[in-house]
């Protein structure tokens, strides 16, 4: 039989060699043949990818982390101590060559493409005997534990530069903030005065603070689908699921296809790389499944799907939602704001919450200069209906605990501030991990805040900010009252609806979301 | 300059533990000024010997360390026909490699540790260590087997 090793030690310089030395000793004797990986000091010859192949097994004889162990991925492993392969050579290759008979007699036991046993695994949340409705709920909590971190730092980091921006720059200073700064050279000429904050950072000058708080929270924002997406992949098909999870979420995102259209890539992604690293493959290819036909195709496939398919009819809704929004200006205002309401809570940033938002902000723009008119009454009403969702969550999660998991109650304390900052996407670990209960929750809070803006007849001169902008805001303890308002009926809609509902997801998996927080924030 | 000399030979090491026969040997490469501080060195080998210790089966122990103190890769030699417990399962160790490696060095200086550590493993050259008549005979055998293969 044909083996491949590694072998390593602390210092790197003694027993990685003695220990490569002992299994080409046992291997010779036993009348195989070994190619041994020596990762010790005196720099390491990588296994040519040919040679790990063709390998029948792998032994890990080691006293430090085998170096880029991907590379091993789907061969039948032996893991020993680099004194082993000193003291019992022949030990370990007879260990190798009854893996490497048994991975012949039953092919499908270890799937090209999974993990070798014992790697350094990320945690996921799937039992294995749960119910169908389980798995989903539990693929879908895997994905949103792992992003949640990148809500909470880029949420937090957004607003507060949104709250530097208004001690710095004033009651405009929020808007400023996001439109003046960037993190590339700006256009040549600069009609607008873009500062390039990556090359002419002034410490100085709060502002600038201010800026780069939310151009490294926008970065952070980016990666939420792609999280969300590659880690609910990552729980149906395990490591292979990742790439194409990650690669169609940044599609969604890309396309504006938010968090629901996450949740689809990291299905797609997931189911099609776990059919494809099932594959029965001939055992010459089976070596470059896990680093070149698992990630090509699945990454093909998701992409594909997410592009194609998704792309047109995602856009035809967007244009007719569009239509259909301008076509509704002159009717009942307080319907408006309730529509509105409504389809800024339903994806939470995602394509239906987009037509609401760039429909206000439009307005905004043409409505520039003047004050009391339509359009900036429709401002606030979006920017209410955004805020609850956040803000309702973080309230159900403060009075009723034990309806969320461990990750969720940790999200709930970051969402008070995204809410209040009107970063709706603050809901959306919430909404990923169990959307039949909590978007329509928020979408009754919001119809209500968006509603009852129109009601008390509150302006807004500012497309974005929360409350960091309360005083572009008219009548703004009445707006806080209907963003109150609006907030207390989601956080009661989620509180009756996940307390009326089938077993919620963190009963039976209290004891895996500890592990697993502990793993995220590790 | 070569690995070993004849002054980094120890043919009869009697001490009364691994500590003091490390120390002897260390010595050695101090005198020789391969080694330049010799407290330091040997806390480097303590340190690494304390991570696991470093005697291994057949008799023989390796104390090494990788440390800013070493000028050159070396090796320091004993023969402790009592022998010396260096944690081993199996016994006592009677051949005891001091390896001693700079703490930077090009691969190509490490190059060389790595060849001795291979040539530990094979019996003949143990036995070949073991029946060396002389200093000089163990400078010949190591420059034969593992500086100039």
């Amino acid at each position: 039989m044909k083996f491949v090793g590694v072998t390593s030690c602390p210092t790197g310089i003694a027993h990685t060699y003695m220990a490569a030395e002992g299994l080409e000793q046992a291997a010779r004797a036993a009348g195989h043949t070994i190619e041994v990986e020596t990762q010790g000091s005196a720099g390491f010859e990588k296994l040519s990818p040919e040679s790990i192949a063709a390998a029948d097994a792998v032994i890990f004889a080691v006293g430090v982390p085998v170096r880029e162990r991907a590379r091993f991925a789907g061969k039948p492993t032996i893991d020993a101590d680099v004194k082993k392969a000193i003291s019992d050579g022949p030990g370990l290759i007879a260990r190798a060559v009854a893996a490497a008979e048994a991975e012949a007699a039953n092919p499908t036991a270890a799937p090209a493409g999974s993990p070798a046993p014992g790697a350094a695994a990320l945690a996921t949340k799937v039992e294995q005997q749960a119910s169908t409705g389980a798995h989903i709920r539990q693929w879908l909590m895997t994905g949103v534990s792992y992003m949640i971190p990148f809500v909470a730092a880029g949420g937090i980091m957004i607003a507060l530069g949104f709250m530097l921006a208004q001690f710095f720059g004033g009651k405009n200073g929020p808007i400023v903030v996001t439109k003046l700064y960037s993190l590339i050279p700006p256009p040549d000429p600069n009609p607008t005065h873009i500062v390039n904050i990556a090359a002419n950072f002034n410490p100085g000058d709060g502002m600038h603070w201010a800026a780069l708080l939310f151009l490294v929270g926008a970065a952070s924002f980016a990666f939420l689908v792609p999280i969300l997406a590659g880690f609910i992949a990552f729980a149906i098909a395990d490591r292979p699921g990742l790439t194409p999870g990650i690669v169609g979420g940044a599609l969604a995102f890309t396309i504006g296809a938010g968090f629901l259209g996450g949740i689809a890539a990291g299905f797609i992604g997931g189911f099609t790389a776990l059919w494809i690293s099932r594959w029965k493959v001939p055992k010459g290819v089976r070596g470059i499944m896990p680093v070149v036909v698992i990630p090509l195709l699945s990454v093909l496939f998701t992409g594909f799907m997410m592009v194609v398919v998704l792309g047109r009819p995602l856009k035809a809704l967007t244009d007719g939602l569009t239509s259909w929004l301008n076509g509704l200006t002159g009717t009942n205002l307080v319907v408006l704001g309730v529509i509105l309401g409504l389809m800024m809570a339903f994806d939470l940033g995602g394509p239906v919450n987009k037509v609401a938002y760039t429909f206000a902000t439009t307005g905004l723009v043409a409505a520039a200069g003047t004050t009391g008119s339509t359009n900036l009454k429709v401002m606030a009403a979006v920017m209410a209906a955004g805020m609850t969702p956040p803000l309702g969550l973080a309230l159900a999660t403060t009075i009723r605990r034990r309806l969320f998991s461990e990750p969720e109650r940790e999200n709930g304390q970051a969402a008070w501030l995204l809410g209040a900052s009107f970063i709706t996407e603050g809901a959306i670990p919430f909404a990923a991990a169990d959307p039949l209960r909590v978007i329509p929750s928020c979408m009754a809070g919001s119809a209500v805040a968006g509603g009852l803006v129109m009601v008390f007849g509150n302006t807004l001169l500012a497309p974005h900010g929360g409350i960091w902008v309360l005083p572009l805001i008219g009548n703004p303890l009445l707006f806080l009252l209907a963003v109150a308002i609006g907030a207390v009926i989601t956080a009661a809609a989620v509180i009756a609806l996940k307390a009326a509902g089938p077993g919620p997801v963190k009963t039976d998996l209290d004891i895996a979301e500890a592990e697993s927080a502990q793993v995220v924030t590790a | 300059m070569a690995l070993i000399t004849e002054n980094l030979v120890v043919l009869n090491l009697d001490s009364a533990d691994r500590h003091a026969a490390t120390r002897v040997l260390a010595q050695a490469l101090a005198d020789e000024g391969r080694v330049t501080d010799l407290d330091g060195f040997i806390a480097d080998v303590r340190k690494r010997e304390e991570q696991m210790a470093t005697g291994l089966p057949g008799g023989i122990g390796i104390p090494h360390a990788r440390s800013a103190y070493v000028t050159e890769p070396s090796l320091a030699f004993g023969r402790a026909p009592q022998g010396i417990d260096w944690g081993a399962e199996d016994g006592p160790a009677t051949l005891i490699f001091l390896i001693a490696a700079p703490e930077g060095g090009g691969d190509d200086h490490l190059k060389i540790l790595a060849s001795l550590a291979r040539r530990l493993m094979r019996t003949e050259f143990r036995e070949s260590l073991m029946n060396a008549p002389d200093a000089a005979g163990v400078v010949d055998v190591v420059t034969r087997e593992v500086v100039n293969p």
